[in-house]
């Protein structure tokens, strides 16, 4: 019975956030609280000649200068592991400021502590660095004669190379074939709020206010790096702005701030700037790839062969999966996909919304367009022509899917049917028109452990859920709100949820689209546990109503527990805790995630989108009109913020399509590091967005059925605008963003 | 040369009392003359509702009123607003009453993680004393000040009309 699951409720943090009262990571006032500032590396490659503090140490209000030769050396790197598993997640195998050697611009050389900001960011400046230089490769194009393939990428857990029957042989039979090659730029995260930390210590115990998707995956890496037990440490995440993925891993500056911390036995809040951003925390990795379809003269595929060439750092073998999905969508039985890699001055790169599906499946979506062209095909129809009726590769049944049903109603929404497959014939004024299509899929994935939820209700009949997720914009605080109501049978006004702190019990970070289906996992187990007690409870007491009731015919409705059959045959929960002399009681919840390692299922959210763009060709301007998206997200916690949350990736691909880009200067920086010159959409760009879902059950993802919907909105949206480009201009395009340089 | 004219009105570098007028109350606070009105807000007085989203002036996070004009604060001088009136997103609900814009950021669900949120309902307050919310084209022009990475645009949009419209908190229900 589900009351409050679903509704558009408003969000539980939406007070905090329209008022300013909720404080973010850099926000939280402490007495005696002190300013870091990072002294970055301007070179890509080389060693530190002769690294001068003179000046910085006797500027006014500067407490220390931290840098290789004085930091205190803790413990060990740990290895890189997605934070999905819940253990210690550093974003990189490299720990700065433990020696000369520099492997990349942005790296941190050095840390100023002062006692205000304007202070330690002036003593940063006063910090003078002599470099010896060593060649340096951070580009493919630099790098292109140095690739390699991939034994293993995204930390040992994908193979670079992955083959299911014959692609030569498939390709060889085919009776078409497009054989096409991409680039695509790097991407950086950009949330508004920059990466933060503020640590406390008191004695040896470490309290780190952390902006971050997992402050239990803060807490492991901090142990680790400092070498301090996980029991001395406490993460609180209270308010997040923002991440897609920058703050899913964790980087060095949580650590930075604790050791600054223990230097000038201050609290010390250390903030990454703007600019610190673009090297600090991650990047998509600029990609090439090269995809081969062949089909039959039906359009069926006989063969995929899909390879992807992208610079990673020194340190780790990481590419996004870029091949993952894209190998999964359709019915293909010959699939050769590989990994290259060049071992580049940069950063690790990292998780990047949608890591690895939103670049390959541009690809892919694409690519198909230009096959259906060639075979006088509809777009939707060869994909009709190629749906994958189980999971292709294994075999697997799918456990739900919905994406014929997503198809259906985004092609009606879009009147699909009405469209002139030729290119370049709708015109409005100097704008030519042009509409496009593509599939959208992202994988379900369990996380790693354990999740874990406490419930507890007051005498009076109300109830505080704990789980130390954060909610870094999700929603998932509110959504967690209406699980937790329903579980208990309460109103959703006697329920509060508090999360976002490590001394609550312990999740996973939410990352991959997993945070919902997990953490309402957790919070359903424990809040319908802690229902049973208490119903349990009443059947045994002689003074209950519902004493000797046979519980599997009780039900909660508004904190009262009553027959099914005879509702007026009950009490409510502060009766019984109230007669008991129980001020409280509480239940443990744990949801046992299924294997990682599979399922026996496909488990795969789909979805079908479409994108209507205004192209004029004499300025070089591409304008999204419309842009429609159908998905097959399982179960739909909270209407209102699964829609947010689904716009938001939907105007992510747009963006994708035709903003974003970070470039690399001659000498091996990014260029356009700031707000000003990495584009992203701003309100004028974006256009109003229709979204709706189509119902599906899902029984093997986790006990609520929820697929996750943070991401799978993303992929699909750039491949549906270009193919919408192509429609209005007759022009394929090959390379993101698509700028409008390369439309004129 | 002026300043050997005025010497006393020479101030800094070091840290001088500045007396600012925030949210129709009078505060003095001591800070180098080279601090911004942002860092101000947040660091000296403890108001951290006007955000730092670059620092730069790209982002409109920090995005508060000076004198009802919509400004910048990262890139506004705390001391050149003295004798100004500044107000802040903590300055807008008048006695524990939320504005009707505040309502309707709630009820459209024009935000998710919230951060540029308060620029952005400083924007959008303004933009209607302006006059420049007549057609969302109109509205989407003139918010293009405040970048949402959450994307909460169109839902941005949403909540100036109702306001506009005195729908004022009245939300749409999922679309
Ligand atoms: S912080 Fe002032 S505009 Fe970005
Ligand atoms: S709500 Fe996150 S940046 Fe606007």
């Amino acid at each position: 019975m589900s009351t409050a699951i679903g509704r558009p409720v408003d969000r539980v943090d939406g007070l905090a956030k329209i008022t300013g009262a909720g404080r973010y990571s850099a926000e939280i006032a402490l007495p005696g609280l002190v300013h870091a500032v990072l002294v970055t590396s301007r070179i890509p490659s080389g060693r530190i000649g002769h690294l001068d503090t003179y000046d910085a140490e006797r500027a006014e209000g500067v407490l220390a200068v931290l840098h290789h030769l004085n930091l205190p050396k803790g413990g060990s790197v740990p290895a890189l592991l997605p934070s999905l598993f819940g253990a210690a997640a550093s974003g990189q195998t490299f720990f700065p400021m433990q020696d000369e050697v520099i492997h990349y611009a942005g790296q941190p050389l050095a840390v100023v502590v002062a006692d205000t900001l304007d202070r330690a960011e002036h003593a940063a400046r006063l910090v003078h660095i002599t470099y010896e230089h060593t060649p340096a490769i951070t580009t493919i194009e630099q790098g292109r004669d140095r690739a390699y393939e991939a034994e293993k990428i995204f930390a040992g857990f994908i193979p670079g190379r992955i083959t299911r029957g014959d692609a030569a042989a498939g390709l060889a039979e085919a009776a078409e074939t497009v054989d096409l090659s991409y680039h695509l730029a790097a991407n950086h995260h950009n949330p508004i709020e920059c990466s933060a930390t503020t640590a406390v210590w008191e004695g040896d115990r470490l309290t780190l206010y952390d902006s971050t998707q997992g402050p239990n995956a803060t807490l492991h890496t901090v142990a680790e790096l400092l070498n301090i037990m996980p029991s001395h440490i406490r993460v609180v995440t209270g308010y997040v702005g923002g991440s897609f993925g920058c703050k899913a891993m964790i980087w060095a500056h949580p650590a930075l701030s604790a050791l600054a911390a223990r230097a000038v036995h201050r609290p010390v809040r250390l903030a990454l700037s703007r600019e610190q951003m673009f090297s600090g925390c991650g990047h998509r990795e600029e990609q090439e790839m090269r995809i081969v379809l062949g089909a039959d003269r039906d359009g069926r595929l006989t063969a995929i062969r899909h390879h992807k060439l992208s610079p990673t750092s020194h340190f780790d073998d990481w590419a996004e999966p870029s091949l993952s999905v894209a190998s999964s969508m359709y019915a293909c039985d010959n699939y050769e996909g590989v990994y290259r890699l060049i071992k580049a001055n940069t950063m690790t790169p990292t998780f990047t919304r949608c890591p690895g599906e939103a670049a390959g499946m541009f690809v892919m979506e694409t690519a198909l367009d230009e096959l259906a062209e060639r075979l006088d095909l509809d777009p939707l129809e060869i994909r009709l022509r190629n749906y994958a009726e189980t999971e292709p590769g294994t075999g697997n049944p799918w456990s739900s899917k919905g994406l014929r049903e997503c198809y259906q109603r985004g092609a009606e929404l879009a009147r699909w049917s009405e469209r002139d497959p030729r290119p370049g014939r709708e015109r409005d004024g100097n704008w030519l028109l042009g509409w496009g299509m593509a599939s959208s899929a992202y994988p379900v994935t369990p996380p790693g452990g354990p999740q874990r939820a406490r419930a507890r209700i007051f005498a009076d009949g109300s109830a505080v859920v704990q789980s130390s997720f954060a909610d870094f914009g999700t929603g998932s605080a509110t959504v967690m709100t209406q699980v937790a109501a329903d579980g208990l049978g309460l109103p959703l006004e006697r329920v509060r949820v508090q999360y976002g702190d490590t001394d609550l019990p312990n999740t996973a970070a939410a990352v991959g689209s997993a945070g919902a289906g997990m953490v309402s996992a957790a919070v359903h187990v424990a809040t319908t546990a802690l229902r049973d007690q208490l119903i349990a409870q009443a059947v045994a007491d002689e003074r209950s109503p519902l004493h000797g009731a046979d519980p599997g015919q009780i039900t909660v409705t508004e904190g009262r527990m009553h027959l099914r059959e005879r509702p007026d045959t009950g009490e409510s929960y502060a009766e019984l805790l109230q007669r008991a002399n129980m001020t409280d009681a509480e239940a443990l919840g744990t949801w046992n995630p299924p294997s990682m390692m599979g399922t026996g299922y496909g488990t795969m959210t789909f979805g079908a989108q479409f994108a209507q763009v205004a192209v004029d060709p004499e300025l070089g301007l591409c304008r999204v009109r419309r842009l429609i998206g159908v998905f097959d997200p399982g179960r739909v916690l909270n209407r209102k913020t699964a829609h947010s949350q689904l716009m938001g990736g939907m105007l992510w691909g747009m963006s994708q399509a035709l903003l974003e880009g970070t470039v690399m200067d001659p000498a091996g920086r990014w260029s356009n590091a700031s707000l000003g010159e990495y584009l992203v959409p701003v309100n004028a760009d974006a256009p109003d967005v229709l979204i709706e879902t189509v119902e599906t059950t899902d029984t093997v993802v986790n006990p609520l059925g929820v697929k996750g919907i943070g991401e799978v909105s993303m992929v699909g949206t750039a491949a549906a605008i270009a193919n919408a480009i192509w429609h209005a201009t007759g022009r394929r395009h090959h390379r993101l963003p698509i700028t409008i340089e390369s439309v004129l | 040369m002026v300043a050997s004219h005025l010497p006393d009105a020479v101030q800094g570098p070091g840290p001088v009392d500045v007396v600012l007028n925030v949210n129709g109350a009078t505060h003095v606070v001591r800070i180098e003359p080279r601090v911004s009105l942002l860092d101000c807000l947040r660091d000296h007085m403890n108001l951290t509702g006007a955000k730092k989203g670059c620092n730069q002036g790209a982002c409109g996070a920090c995005t508060v009123w000076v004198d009802k004009r919509r400004v910048v604060a990262c890139l506004t001088l705390a001391i050149a607003c003295e004798g100004r009136e500044i107000t802040t997103i903590e300055g807008l609900a008048e006695n524990g009453i939320l504005h009707p814009m505040q309502k309707a950021f709630l009820s459209e669900d024009a935000f998710q993680c919230g951060y540029c949120t308060p620029g952005q309902i400083m924007s959008a307050v303004a933009l209607l004393a302006e006059g420049h919310a007549g057609s969302d084209a109109e509205i989407a022009e003139w918010m293009s000040g405040n970048i949402c990475r959450c994307a909460a645009y169109p839902n941005i949009r949403t909540a100036i009309r109702d306001v506009r419209d005195g729908v004022g908190g009245v939300g749409s229900a999922a679309r």
